[in-house]
């Protein structure tokens, strides 16, 4: 038998019902993994109490014919971005030093509601403001993965680096992570699992340390598609309590996943051919447009113009919302506070040491493009080009049901490349951040090995609230694919 | 064009962010090496179109004007820096 760690969540929970295993000893596998693999730095908090106590409480409720959720005793890993009762919560940020919420948010707790087991709180860039995790005041997260005969440490992808790390490294069947611009998509392509944001409003945003409310969005990362469908089931749904959620029904989603391509429309936007696309990439994406046709799908290409201009109208609109959501972290309320002389001396003191070097740049431009002078010019032109991205795809997905894209335009890279200039570490998103503007959703699958033997992803973009769709090619691509390659001693 | 130092310590102090003298050079470089790349959007013809805050153009929900939270004052202080006799504590602000 596999190890129990190793087991997808439909396998687990398959092996759970027929009494094969208990959650406690699926639980024990994964904390004997996180410990053993520590030197990932994938997690900040560990709850092994909990985790423990969780699992526990979940065999009881299977032995003794409670109900049962639909992630009965599953244990996953929780982006430290998502506010747990009484347990640390840092947004990878030294300004959240010792915040313990005295509330849940809304995804963690229909989690738990469904049943699953909390391992502890994973690493993440602060602020959810990266691509690499190396923007974590806890340090950066290492990749399973390394390249073919060589040593160097890479990166997991960011921002939800712990998230994709721990799932890569089988330490947890499958974790939460969030998405502004490709955060879960790009990490997920980087570590070889699967990644899925859903549609702005599919899941509450409430508890969620907030990056940039317009775009954010909680989804999940597992090591299937058929997994990512059983946790987004449970992750999704309406809150009041988010104004931005939208209240629809939720379909079955895993019943989707197998529901095959044939007759599909499948849209290739021309404009994400860059030039200076890698030849690997551009192979792949071939072979997946193959993949898709041969089992039964019909491929066009499609335009999406303004495609090139995403990228930049991202870094004015998140920094213009973080901005103000980070606005919040004065040393008053909660977490860190340096003493001053005055109020705004403590004010200034305190986000000077407080926040690390990315998150003050994003806070300074978006302080910058919505100041008196510069809003029309900056913040109000990216607003109105961002309508111009959405009108695309709706124009777009008239003739096609969903789109082909690459994931990333590279595989993961080392800890100490790309640092230095801010602008070449935010092209990793180029592929992704369209999806998040347009409010779509995206998944991102494993799809093969460069030739140095990292993984890499093939992106698929829907319709908004058509997760459905999206699976089901996701599947399609999965199973063509049959990537079951595993980073080398995992 | 371009920001210069003075700007650039003026938009610090708008965010309450304290920025050293001597940090401030490779801060200017970067933020005008970000504000470069992002001057493309100037390419784009925008005339006429509506401004997007977001991707939902309906109205926001409503709910009724009813208190349905609060009274929980220990809750929203257990994390304060410092707090005493039920209130955040700050520096003194009025002389």
């Amino acid at each position: 038998m596999t190890d129990l760690n190793h087991l997808t969540i439909a396998g687990a929970l398959d092996g759970l019902e027929k009494r094969e295993f208990t959650s406690f000893e699926l639980t024990m596998a994964c904390l004997a993994q996180m410990e053993k693999h520590r030197d990932l730095n994938a997690f900040i908090t560990e709850t092994k109490e909990r985790a423990l106590a969780m699992a526990m409480a979940s065999d009881v409720r299977r032995v003794s014919g409670q109900p049962l959720g639909s992630m009965e005793g599953v244990p996953l890993a929780i982006k430290d971005l998502f506010c747990t009762e009484g347990v640390l919560t840092t947004a990878g940020s030294h300004i959240l030093d010792g915040f313990h919420p005295t509330y849940e948010s809304t995804v963690s707790a229909n989690l738990w509601k469904a049943g699953a087991v909390m391992l502890g709180k994973v690493n993440m860039d602060e602020f959810a403001m990266g691509s690499s995790n190396g923007t974590s005041y806890h340090g950066p997260v290492t990749n399973p993965w390394r390249r073919k005969g060589d040593n160097t440490r890479l990166v997991p992808g960011g921002s939800s680096g712990g998230s994709a790390t721990a799932v890569s490294a089988r330490m947890a069947l499958a974790a939460t992570g969030t998405d502004t611009g490709g955060s879960i998509r790009q990490p997920a392509a980087f570590t070889g699992i699967v990644g899925l944001k859903p549609t702005y409003g599919r899941c509450s945003r409430w508890g969620i340390v907030a990056f940039a409310s317009s775009l954010d969005q909680a989804g999940p990362m597992c090591r299937s598609v058929e997994d990512t469908a059983i946790m987004l089931g449970a992750m999704a749904g309406y809150d009041p309590k988010d104004s931005t959620s939208v209240d629809v029904s939720l379909p079955d989603f895993r019943k989707a996943v197998e529901g095959g391509v044939k007759g599909l429309k499948v849209g290739v936007p021309k404009e994400y051919r860059l030039d200076g696309l890698s030849p690997e990439i551009a192979k792949l994406w071939e072979q997946g447009v193959a993949w898709l046709k041969e089992q039964g799908a019909e491929i066009k290409e499609i335009t999406l113009p303004h495609t090139k201009y995403a990228l930049p109208v991202y870094y004015i609109i998140a920094p213009a919302e973080a901005s103000s959501n980070l606005a919040r972290y004065d040393g008053v309320r909660f977490g860190l506070r340096v003493p001053g002389e005055s109020l705004d001396d403590m004010y200034e003191l305190t986000r000077a040491a407080g926040f690390g070097k990315e998150v003050k740049r994003r806070v300074m431009i978006g302080t910058y493009v919505l100041s008196a002078g510069y809003y029309d010019a900056y913040y109000l032109r990216a607003q109105r080009i961002r309508a111009l991205i959405l009108k695309d795809f709706t124009d777009a997905f008239k003739d096609v049901d969903v789109v082909l894209t690459p994931s990333t335009p590279s595989a993961a890279f080392g800890l100490e490349e790309k640092f230095d200039d801010p602008v070449a570490m935010y092209l990793n998103d180029v592929f992704t951040v369209t999806v998040n503007l347009a409010g779509l959703p995206g998944i991102s699958v494993p799809a093969g090995l460069d030739g140095r033997g990292l993984p890499l992803g093939l992106q698929l973009i829907g319709r908004a609230f058509d997760e459905e769709t999206v699976l089901r090619a996701g599947r399609a691509i999965e199973r063509a694919a049959n990537f079951t390659a595993k980073p080398e001693g995992f | 064009m371009s920001l210069d130092q003075k700007q650039v310590k003026h938009i610090a102090t708008l965010a309450r962010i304290r920025v050293e003298d001597a940090e401030l050079p490779g801060l200017v470089n970067e933020l005008n090496g970000i504000m470069t790349w992002i001057e493309q959007l100037n390419e784009v013809d925008v005339t006429g179109v509506e401004p997007m805050a977001g991707v939902q153009s309906r109205d926001l929900p409503r709910r009724r004007d009813v208190i349905n939270d609060g009274g929980d004052p220990e809750k929203v202080l257990k994390n304060a820096p410092d707090a005493t006799h039920g209130f955040f504590v700050v520096p003194k602000v009025v002389e």
